[in-house]
């Protein structure tokens, strides 16, 4: 456990060149935290766009009848909700997070490849816009679920081929992004800084970026497939010319299972690096978190067709499915006791960053029991499409994945701003986010084990109370993320005052490079490598 | 150094582009995969699209399975289809044909397709056609009805579990495509 | 966090509940009426409780750990970082218990998967957005629909209050009957894009695949009414096809079988009277409103850019024969009615569109020259 902080004064006296002047600079830059903070923005402002859109939904679901959207345009709520949600907020922030820290975390001045970098985000911006736009289309926005199915989604008006001209452009971005961090994740490291000596959030991302560079092309070519199919007469999902529409589902869930662990794996390497530093501890089981993580990767490229159970699959292929599924639990709950231990006998504070992160560990494990239970198939027979499906894997993303980015939010501002932001209203956020969320969800549960389906506009009445509460946990936990918006723009411009250590949180550079720099970072971080690596995290 | 990282990110580079055009044409590839899982599992209840050879099995006149006749049609196809019975016992190993009737309701030239599906899935692979309307695009001209057979046998290897197969088949119209080709 | 523990406390408690509360309907999965169903309500509620064991375990720990090794108490921390032999323990234990769960899992699969030996076979096809049902062993043949209470509260703005109708949106026009203690198969098809039957009570879903057929069955022991929904999204009244089937034991069966075959002959045989416009119009108006108004809006209005208006349509005031031979045959996403609507019903709303809805052409058309159109009905020749 080293406990010697690399000097960094020695950087301070190098000539770097800033930043350039004005507007210019977020468009034409190449520097990983300018890319980063980019990333973050847009993300929180498409966290709060899909955010409206779940406003409308629960709106529209607040009583029985249809009150405020044709089911035509509720539809394309649902879609575009998820949509924007997964490519436009979690998966960006994500990016954006890797952007900002894997350099200083491996003690590299930049990104491995800075223009492609640039490149890559306003990739991603022209792919939510385009998305966005067929709002405006007529025949309305997609409205086939994020899923995409045909033959549904070939009944789309005219959005379709820009939909899926988007979701080209957002899976060239991905792509991109995942390259350069895989290739900065490689190449850039500073001397002694080996692979098992990496944070965990360095190991989840190059994990998620293997991952996506697997799964982004087979969405692309998924995609590619529907729009011929549409405009060019081919039939690889129309059973009229000898193709199959389940052959879709095979292609887009082996796309789509490893796409939802895009979404987690990175969220569990925050989690590694925020509960030790507040715990005081070592982080339990490194090495057994790097192959949990691996084991998971590997394994959601094996188990795609449990989306899929009551298409009318062979039993066999059923039978696989569900145990192959099963084994899922495994390594995730190595994760969950890694942290629990992690906790075990520690010396905790909770700021604001560990009690976002304790509610993952909780919240995130209610989704993984829901998720065990559906993988057993006869039951997800009742359970498939139903509110329980709905409520397992918001559990598993809002809950885990969002608060998991809010607590990094919290954790990194000082850092990166060089400002503390209001403790206050940080853990107010928290209070009401982590309350009003399982007002909002865990009654969908009993939803959808009473009967209702997801994806409808309107409900029988006997479904009413619990949609009434969950509509109204909704409106709050919505309302309640203002008041992150509002932290970080205080924060951004000066916080509560407080000056900020280097450090900011007590120990944090004995776990992590990034701690040993100042706050804010200078322009390029590490232009002479770190003479020591931490290594309190293994 | 610096050379040594660009050259190592080249590379790396390379390599991952690869990866992605390779996963690219996986998704591609996963099409035929798709239709050979299907034929060996009977995902699906896929079956050949094509005759099969005439072979002599060795009828097992003691068991008999029932075949079921199901008719269907797509959205926007007029037309009548049906079959002349609704299901038939047979014994395995014996050449049988059944004939569906199919008849034009509009006043054009109508180019259709039936799409045959078999369940329980894992028996299709033991049903076999020699001659079936379902192998080619049928044209019809307007009002125009036809009679048109299906012969086939079950193969004595069906496992014995398998009492009654249903064989389906739907028909789409296919005239805008088919004009277009 | 006490704040949080006695939330989460509460939040099991509510799960805890749902063992006991008995068949309490808006908790718990639903123990169903079927053997089936029953067992895997039964699977449900053993994976149920070895989660919530699980849970209590896991969170205790951490709860325990959190309220006790905090550094306002003075904890310091202990450096442990790893320890073989929990790590073992937690991997090994976890695969016991999932192999424990696998075992009774696949019984139940493999039970649900047998098809075979059925005492009739009933096909289900999915349409946008009703089902059509066809007894493949007696020829009887309908649609079933979203019933008509239902449809006119679920406008927008209908001004009727949905606790106002009964059953409201899991209601039918025309229920699916079935009679109890037989094994039935049901073959499940579309006719247009994939959507999902399912009766939680028969405790199963099944996906609709267009070209395609699955199978399952079903055997319920007492008779009653069951009710479902489309689960897979199939465009925008996704949320307003519902199923109802009702179970009776066989003599009533037998009966309503016979009922069906009478009603059959009888609407042949009105399909040959003449009929006045008066009478067409009085009728279709309410076939609008449950086959047509989905799409072309209750007032004909149509949806802009998608489903054109029937008011003041080219089509409908034009020349009548073009205007059934549309609606015969079908166009793009517009159904062939002529498949199913009888001929009355036909006729009923051709008139009605003419004369209703701002529509003012003053003709009409007889129920008999639209049989003639159909000829070979399908439901007369499906009977051998």
């Amino acid at each position: 456990m080293s406990a010697v902080v690399a000097e960094h004064d020695d950087h301070h006296d190098h000539h770097d060149h800033g930043p350039a002047k004005g507007l210019l600079r977020w468009i034409i830059t190449t520097n990983h935290k300018d890319i980063g903070t980019l990333y973050l923005l847009f993300a929180l402002a498409m966290f709060f766009v899909g955010g409206a859109m779940a406003m409308v939904i629960r709106a529209e679901l607040f009583e029985p009848g249809m009150q405020f959207v044709n089911p035509q345009f509720f539809n394309s709520m649902t879609t575009m909700h998820a949509l924007v949600m997964v490519f436009g907020a979690v998966m960006p922030a994500f990016v954006g997070l890797a952007n900002w820290m894997i350099p200083m975390m491996i003690g590299a001045p930049d990104m491995a490849l800075p223009r492609m970098n640039n490149m890559s985000f306003w990739l991603l911006v022209a792919g939510v816009l385009l998305l966005a736009s067929t709002l405006f289309m007529e025949g309305g926005a997609p409205a086939s679920g994020w899923t995409l199915y045909p033959p549904l989604v070939l009944q789309t008006g005219n959005a379709l081929p820009f939909a899926i001209f988007s979701v080209h452009l957002l899976g060239i971005s991905s792509i991109m992004g995942a390259i350069n961090i895989v290739a900065t994740i490689f190449n850039m490291r500073a001397p002694g800084m080996t692979l098992m000596k990496m944070p965990m959030f360095v190991w989840t991302w190059l994990i998620t970026g293997f991952l996506l560079i697997a799964i982004m092309p087979v969405f692309a070519g998924a995609v590619t497939m529907l729009l011929t199919d549409k405009f060019f007469d081919t039939s690889f999902f129309d059973a009229a010319g000898g193709g199959d529409p389940v052959l879709y589902q095979h292609i887009f869930w082996f796309f789509g299972h490893p796409e939802v662990y895009v979404m987690i794996l990175p969220t569990f390497g925050v989690a590694s690096t925020i509960i030790p530093v507040f715990a005081r501890k070592p982080l339990f089981g490194y090495s057994s978190m790097v192959y949990a993580t691996a084991s998971i990767a590997f394994l959601s490229f094996i188990v795609w067709a449990h989306h899929m159970f009551t298409v009318g699959m062979p039993i066999a292929g059923e039978l696989y499915f569900m145990y192959a599924t099963m084994l899922i639990a495994i390594p995730t709950g190595v994760k969950v006791f890694n942290w629990t231990a992690t906790m075990w006998k520690g010396s905790m504070t909770f700021e604001t960053p560990m009690l976002f992160s304790i509610a993952f560990v909780v919240l995130f494990t209610m989704g993984g029991f829901t998720g065990l239970m559906m993988s057993v198939a006869p039951v997800d027979f009742q359970y498939h499409d139903t509110y329980f499906i709905v409520a397992h894997f918001h559990y598993t993303l809002v809950p885990a994945s969002v608060f998991i980015l809010m607590a990094a939010g919290y954790f990194w501002l000082p850092k990166w701003t060089g400002h503390m932001y209001d403790e206050r209203i940080g853990r107010l956020h928290f209070w009401l986010s982590v309350v009003s969320v399982n007002i909002l969800f865990f009654p969908q549960h009993f939803l959808g084990l009473a009967g209702m389906p997801r994806r409808i506009p309107d409900y029988a009445v006997q479904f009413a109370d619990w949609n009434m509460i969950s509509s109204i946990g909704g409106f709050i936990f919505g309302a309640s993320q203002l008041l992150f918006l509002y932290v970080v723009i205080k924060t951004i411009n000066g916080g509560t005052g407080e000056k900020v250590t280097d450090e900011v949180w007590e120990d944090a550079a004995k776990h992590s490079l990034e701690w040993t720099l100042p706050s804010p970072p200078p322009y390029h971080s590490f232009t002479t490598p770190p003479t020591v690596i931490p290594t309190e995290h293994i | 150094m610096t050379e040594s990282v660009e050259r190592k990110n080249a590379k790396l580079i390379r390599i991952l582009v690869f990866v992605v055009v390779g996963m690219f044409g996986f998704g591609y590839a996963l099409v035929p995969i798709y239709d050979v899982l299907c034929e060996v599992t009977g995902l699906n209840g896929k079956v050949e699209a094509s005759a099969v050879e005439d072979v002599g099995y060795d009828v097992d006149k003691n068991r008999e399975v029932t075949v079921e006749f199901m008719t269907a049609l797509n959205e926007a196809t007029p037309m009548v289809f049906h079959s002349e019975m609704k299901k038939l016992k047979v014994h395995p190993g014996e050449y049988y044909t059944v004939n569906f009737y199919a008849e034009n309701k509009t006043d054009k030239v109508m180019v259709a397709r039936a799409i045959p599906s078999i369940s329980p899935g894992a028996a299709a692979e033991f049903f076999k056609k020699t001659e079936c309307f379902c192998f080619s695009e049928q044209t019809f001209q307007a009002q125009e009805g036809r009679t048109m057979p299906v012969r086939f046998v079950v193969n004595p290897d069906l496992p014995e579990k398998y009492k009654t197969i249903t064989l389906a088949y739907t028909f789409f119209d296919i005239t805008e495509t088919s004009v277009k080709k | 966090m006490k704040k949080k523990k006695q939330l989460f406390a509460g939040l099991v408690l509510m799960a805890l509940g749902l063992g006991t509360a008995q068949a309490d309907y808006t908790l718990n999965l639903m123990k169903g009426v079927t053997k089936v169903s029953n067992d895997i309500y039964d699977l449900h509620m053993l994976i149920l409780w070895i989660c919530v064991f699980i849970g209590i375990g896991v969170f205790g720990t951490m709860f325990y750990s959190i309220y006790h090794h905090r550094k306002s108490k003075g904890h310091k921390a202990a450096q442990f970082h790893e320890n073989t032999t929990v790590e073992i323990i937690w991997t090994i234990i976890p695969t016991l218990i999932l192999i424990g769960m696998a075992i009774p899992a696949t019984k139940a699969m493999i039970e649900l998967d047998d098809v075979q030996e059925s005492d009739m076979s009933i096909k289900v096809t999915g349409h946008q957005w009703k089902w059509e049902y066809e007894y493949l062993d007696n020829g009887i043949r309908f649609f079933s629909s979203l019933d008509e209470a239902s449809n006119k509260a679920r406008q927008m703005d209908s001004g009727i209050d949905p606790r106002s109708v009964p059953h409201y949106l899991l209601n039918v026009d025309k229920p699916l009957v079935i009679p109890t203690k037989k094994k039935i198969r049901f073959v499940f098809t579309s006719a247009d894009v994939i959507h999902s039957w399912w009766v939680p009570d028969l405790g199963w879903k099944k996906d609709t695949n267009p070209g395609f057929i699955n199978e399952s069955w079903t055997s319920v022991d007492k008779p009653g009414t069951y009710r479902g929904q489309c689960t897979e999204l199939c465009g925008k009244d996704h949320g307003f096809m519902p199923i109802v089937v009702i179970a009776m034991d066989e003599p009533d069966y037998n009966v309503w079988v016979e009922q069906q075959k009478a009603a059959a002959l009888a609407e042949a045989s009105s399909a040959d009277k003449t009929w006045s416009t008066e009478e067409l119009v009085a009728k279709g108006q309410s076939l609008y409103e449950t086959n047509c108004a989905s799409c072309h809006m209750a007032d004909g209005a149509g949806l802009a850019g998608t489903f054109p208006a029937i008011t003041k349509s080219p089509v409908v005031t034009g020349d009548i024969n073009a205007q059934v031979n549309l609606m015969l045959n079908g166009k793009g996403m517009m159904p062939a009615f002529g498949k199913i609507l009888s001929a009355v019903d036909f006729a009923a709303v051709v008139t009605y569109t003419r004369n209703g809805l701002g529509n003012s052409v003053g003709d009409s058309i007889q129920p008999s020259a639209i049989q003639a159109l159909q000829s070979a009905t399908p439901a007369a020749d499906k009977n051998e």
